[in-house]
């Protein structure tokens, strides 16, 4: 079974990667989803927007020396809208997000994020702007986000308030995020639960 | 039950299913109907191996291949080996767990979105999960359907339920009526022009009024397909005798006295007359035209008679400026006469055989325009086989459209069927998002099958209502 781990806080430099309704066909193009694994998407995030179709890179926050490193993603307003991939955590996962700040975030994304233990957090739409200026110019800049205390602490010693649902918080918190052994501990329940279900039993008398 | 009142479906069918409040507060939903398909699936099946686990309802999961297959060349092995290989891991996986499975040989294969009702599979009152944004679809029956990721496809398969959040509802009351040539996805992309791509975050979307009530269960279909595209992670119509009519007789439902308990039920989870929503919007329907999008967002959108938006005083200029760059148009050009490359009629959100019927009827005797590369991918090959039997696969290649196997296809180019280079499509799908068929400089224009049809026609957007 899967180990708990509990995750409180991320401590790094940022990437910021500007622009709303960034979509999942956007952070990974759909032929990567032809691998049978997770295993490689970390090769893979906004692929078409880093490197053009000889392969040679373009300027994107990603491909940015300046950046290399970087642990929590900057971004705005309805990030990760679109097809539900959870390919697109993956491939910022696995290229080495561990945290994303930004103005909101769609439904289905925030929800795959919270399953793998990545947390999405959102700030006012004021504190993300002055937050992109920060990084962009001072890339070296470290970034602390405390879940417990529900706050992104800048380099600078500025702190931001970050919100996130309680139910996500005490998920990661408290190490739950992987949520198959709780549901699975409640397989009696389900059971008595689908019992009552009138498709279930085939609309029965 | 019948005590309470103003509750909603969602709430009704909510309750129904709560297995139990998790020690995180998220609520643990029993799933009545897991569907499954090649792309999101693998790791979710790897990590069931990786736990010692079993799939908890194997008799409530079913699969079919959609994203992935050919829609020409069906022999197997198939061309492309990726997609052969993730078919065979589908057809290992559900043989060791005991699922039923519908491969591109069988009679029951095509879209999950497509499949799901017209098997009768998908039923009012009921809850239901698949590893896909648009299985909102479903709740054209009264479903609460919700689109998940691999992490969650794995807790269904091994508990039948999820751990997730309650939303709240916003209703959406389409009033008045259509005029001819608008049609249910003029709807839909006019409620997301409306209320945006992000605005329906946080709510469940219940549509309803005249022009809603008076749909058939295809057209309901196409307009809570697109929920997601809106933001709202579950769209649905509270179920009626329009719904009841389309499952009666389907393979999956129940007949004689067990249809009637069956109807008594579905009847039981509609809202209440006076339930409470979170939000009302009003629409005139009478003022939905044609609706073509422009940009690389499903929210930009005009009517068929506007010009596309200025960037001065919009509130995400750099997001319209961002759109102007890669679609190559200008402010202020009129949608009409918009050029086209290609066309592509299909999808789960537009594939059906009365989407198929409203192509035709534009299609019929007339010729595409040589210059465009026309396709029709039917939506399942029950509606392959029923378009075969009215004739329409005649009608569309004696016009110059490519007649193919059922298939998610061009939507979203994970089979053969691609744009290529800078290509634009005029397209029945859903996204419009940069990249999405396959050429990261490819370009799509979404509107309804009729107006596809007219714009292959003509090698460029022309307004459907003078072609009826």
């Amino acid at each position: 079974m899967a180990t708990v781990t509990r995750i409180q806080r991320v401590v790094g430099t940022a990437i910021p990667l500007r622009g709303n309704d960034i979509d999942t066909d956007r952070i990974i193009p759909a032929r990567y989803l032809k691998e049978p694994t997770f295993a490689r998407m970390g090769d893979y995030p906004f692929f078409d927007e880093r490197f053009d179709a000889q392969g040679k890179p373009k300027p994107h926050p990603f491909n940015d020396p300046k950046y290399c490193g970087g642990s929590v993603l900057f971004v705005n307003k309805n990030f990760g809208c679109g097809s539900s991939r959870e390919h697109a955590p993956q491939a910022l996962y696995r290229f080495g997000i561990r945290a994303i700040v930004g103005e909101s975030f769609a439904a289905i994304f925030a929800g795959n994020c919270v399953v793998m233990g990545l947390p999405t957090v959102t700030v006012h739409e004021r504190d993300i702007a002055e937050l992109m200026r920060l990084v962009e110019s001072n890339p070296q800049a470290k970034f602390t986000l405390d879940l417990a205390a529900r706050t992104l602490a800048c380099g600078t010693g500025e702190i931001v308030p970050v919100e996130l649902p309680d139910s996500t918080r005490t998920a990661l918190l408290e190490g739950s995020w992987d949520s198959t052994t709780m549901l699975h501990a409640n397989l009696g329940k389900v059971k008595s639960r689908a019992a009552t279900l009138p498709y279930m039993t085939g609309f029965k008398a | 039950m019948a005590t309470s009142s103003g509750r909603t479906l969602y709430d009704k069918v909510w309750e129904f299913h709560t297995v139990d409040i998790l020690p995180t507060g998220q609520t643990q939903l029993f799933i009545g109907l897991h569907l499954i398909h090649e792309i999101t699936t693998a790791p979710a099946f790897d990590m069931l191996r990786e736990r010692g686990l079993k799939v908890a309802y194997p008799e409530r999961t079913f699969a079919t291949v959609d994203h992935i297959v050919p829609t020409d060349m069906r022999t197997r092995p198939f061309l492309d080996s990726q997609a052969e290989e993730l078919t065979r891991l589908l057809e290992n996986n559900t043989r060791q767990f005991g699922i039923d499975f519908y491969g591109v040989d069988s009679d029951r294969q095509g879209i999950v979105h497509v499949i799901g009702p017209q098997l009768g599979l998908t039923q009012p009152g009921m809850t239901l999960a698949c590893g896909d944004s648009h299985t909102s679809t479903h709740g054209a029956f009264g479903t609460l359907a919700f689109g998940i990721g691999t992490s969650q496809v794995r807790d269904v398969l091994a508990t039948q339920t999820l751990a997730i959040d309650k939303l709240k509802v916003r209703r959406i009351n389409v009033n008045g009526k259509l005029a001819g040539g608008v049609y249910a996805k003029d709807v839909i992309l006019s409620i997301i022009r409306k209320l945006g791509v992000a605005g329906g975050k946080g709510f469940a979307y219940e549509y309803g009024g005249a022009v809603v009530d008076n749909m058939n269960m295809e057209e309901r279909m196409t307009v809570c397909n697109m929920s997601i595209e809106g933001g709202a992670l579950v769209g649905y119509v509270n179920p009626d005798e329009t719904t009841f009519d389309y499952l009666k007789g389907r393979p999956f439902v129940p007949q004689g006295k067990g249809f009637d308990r069956a109807v008594a039920y579905w009847k039981s989870v509609t809202s209440d007359q006076g339930a409470r929503y979170g939000d009302v919007v009003d629409l005139n329907g009478a003022e939905i035209e044609p609706t073509v999008t422009w940009g690389i967002n499903p929210g930009q959108a005009v009517g068929i008679s506007e010009k596309l938006p200025d960037l001065s005083g919009h509130s995400d200029a750099a997001g319209l400026k961002r759109a102007y760059e890669h679609m190559g148009w200008q402010p202020g050009a009129p949608a009409l006469g918009l050029p086209i490359n290609v066309a592509f009629i299909g999808s789960c959100t537009n594939s059906r055989i009365s989407d198929l019927r409203a192509a035709a009827r534009v299609a019929k005797g007339k010729k595409v325009n040589p210059a465009v590369r026309a396709i029709v991918v039917p939506g399942s090959a029950e509606v392959k086989k029923q378009a075969e039997q009215e004739g329409l696969d005649k009608i569309f290649t004696e016009a110059g459209f490519e007649w193919r196997s059922a298939g998610c296809s061009m939507c979203l180019a994970m089979n053969p069927d691609k744009l290529k280079g800078r290509e634009i499509c005029a397209s029945s799908s859903n996204r419009n998002f940069i990249g999405r068929q396959g050429s990261p400089e490819g370009r799509t224009i979404l509107m309804s099958p009729a107006m596809v049809a007219a714009a292959a026609l003509n090698g460029k957007i022309v307004d459907v209502r003078e072609y009826l």
